[in-house]
């Protein structure tokens, strides 16, 4: 589904991905961590083309997301991010929101939209806040309204930015069993994040980036239970301590 | 001891009314045309095309470093005989509303350019990439998403700036327009009562900008709340 073939970024001297690689296919739900600055939200970014990188490629679904005539548009539209500060557009309702990028991007009607849109929110458990504006909403529930906006677009994956880093602590679970029951019903999905509990329960595979590279690349068990560089094992017990 | 005599502004009325409605046509449509046009500059100055922001940078500074009369005087002078080179129209048409309106609407519009790009510098970027993972185009994330927001932030600016320019459509007295201000002149001067027509003239000014100040800050306020 999603392919990462030696990728490189860097923003003049400052090299900000190094030789990434790594291979997702459908359904696998993958957790990326790593200490900030690590170039893991960046790396992320590129799959959907919104960090352009100048070395190696990305493929999603066959598409090559740095050929400058992909149209990348049209694959965004099918690739649902969520992002750590949400993001809901302010200045409409939560209904609106979830229609806006249906009715402008895939042509459906708004009839078809707000259907959709409801049957979403009504899955992230907040139909009764469809009218509603983003402000009037808790952390959590934006960040479930921002998670139901982009699976309205029927989304072939999903991209999760750090989606719980700006939250308080009691919001945490709400996102994440929605995020779970995502998995379940087996979305491919990236994740960043440092739940670790999240990893646990649903991740297939984590990744470990430090200093803009990869570090480890292991199925979950083998990543909690033997670490191989001793940079993870630093993190993990650091992470972990609480 | 100068003596006041009012007595000729009641008669005056109906003249001043239309000069006023002229006023308020020239307003009307620099605000609208300035905020249109001033909007295209602000997008060109940011669009990161290096030939249309040059041309959208120069262009506000120009405007912006010139008097606002000698522009006025340049489209008076200017429009006239350009209208009648190019479209055949005879040079001696009337053209000074349409020279105004002009004048007022480009002028304005270099200072709408900073108002508004200053409006949306003030949406986070976040909210462009929000857009485009959504599968926006970088016009469709503007035009739904950045400047409906910015132009809400916007709207007390906006309008203070459009009072400004409601003062300064008096400055049309250079072609002679009847507007407000030169329709009051001219009473003034035929009857000999031109301090009382300056000072009538200039208390409606004042009410009616005055006034509009405190309903911005009304809406202002109520925003904020």
């Amino acid at each position: 589904m999603i392919s990462i073939r030696n990728v490189s970024k860097h923003y003049g001297q400052f090299q900000v991905l190094t030789d990434c690689s790594t291979e997702i296919k459908k359904g696998e739900v993958i957790v990326i961590c790593g200490p900030s600055g690590s170039g893991k939200s960046t790396l992320i970014k590129c799959v959907n083309g919104l960090e352009p990188f100048q070395q190696g490629e990305i493929i999603v679904k066959d598409i090559s997301v740095g050929d400058p005539k992909t149209n990348l548009s049209k694959l965004r539209a099918h690739v649902g991010m969520v992002f750590q500060n949400f993001e809901l557009f302010p200045h409409m309702s939560i209904i609106d929101n979830l229609c806006i990028a249906q009715t402008q991007v895939l042509g459906r009607s708004r009839e078809e939209a707000v259907t959709r849109g409801l049957k979403l929110l009504e899955r992230v458990g907040l139909s009764i806040q469809a009218d509603k504006f983003p402000g009037q909403l808790s952390g959590g529930q934006q960040q479930r309204v921002a998670i139901a906006r982009a699976l309205a677009m029927d989304p072939i994956c999903m991209l999760f930015d750090e989606p719980t880093s700006a939250l308080d602590p009691e919001m945490v679970n709400e996102v994440l069993d929605v995020m779970i029951g995502l998995a379940q019903e087996g979305m491919t999905m990236m994740v960043v994040t440092h739940e670790m509990g999240f990893a646990r329960k649903v991740a297939n595979r984590v990744i470990f980036m430090d200093q803009g590279r990869i570090i480890e690349d292991a199925p979950k068990e083998d990543f909690f239970s033997t670490p191989r560089s001793e940079r993870a094992q630093q993190f993990l017990s650091k992470i972990l301590q609480h | 001891m100068y003596e006041f005599d009012w007595s000729s502004i009641p008669g005056a009325l109906p003249f001043l009314w239309s000069g006023m409605m002229l006023t308020l046509k020239i307003t009307v449509v620099a605000v609208s045309v300035g905020i249109i046009w001033g909007t295209l500059l602000a997008l060109m100055r940011m669009s990161g095309i290096k030939p249309l922001s040059l041309f959208a940078a120069s262009y506000v500074n120009l405007f912006r470093s010139i008097p606002l009369v000698l522009v006025l005087l340049w489209f008076f002078l200017l429009v006239p005989s350009l209208l009648s080179n190019f479209f055949n129209i005879p040079r001696s048409s009337d053209t000074r509303l349409v020279s105004a309106m002009v004048a007022f609407a480009l002028f304005e519009a270099a200072f709408y350019a900073e108002i508004i790009r200053s409006g949306i510098r003030s949406i986070p970027k976040s909210q462009v990439a929000a857009s485009l993972a959504l599968g926006m185009t970088y016009a469709q994330a503007m035009r739904l998403v950045i400047l409906p927001q910015a132009f809400r932030n916007m709207v007390p600016l906006l309008l203070t700036q459009g009072i400004i320019l409601f003062q300064d459509t008096s400055l049309v007295y250079v072609s002679a327009l009847a507007d407000f201000f030169g329709t009051a002149y001219k009473v003034g001067d035929r009857d000999g009562r031109l301090v009382e027509l300056l000072l009538f003239s200039g208390a409606v000014y004042f009410i009616i900008c005055f006034s509009a100040s405190l309903l911005v800050k009304h809406f202002q306020k109520k925003r904020v709340s």
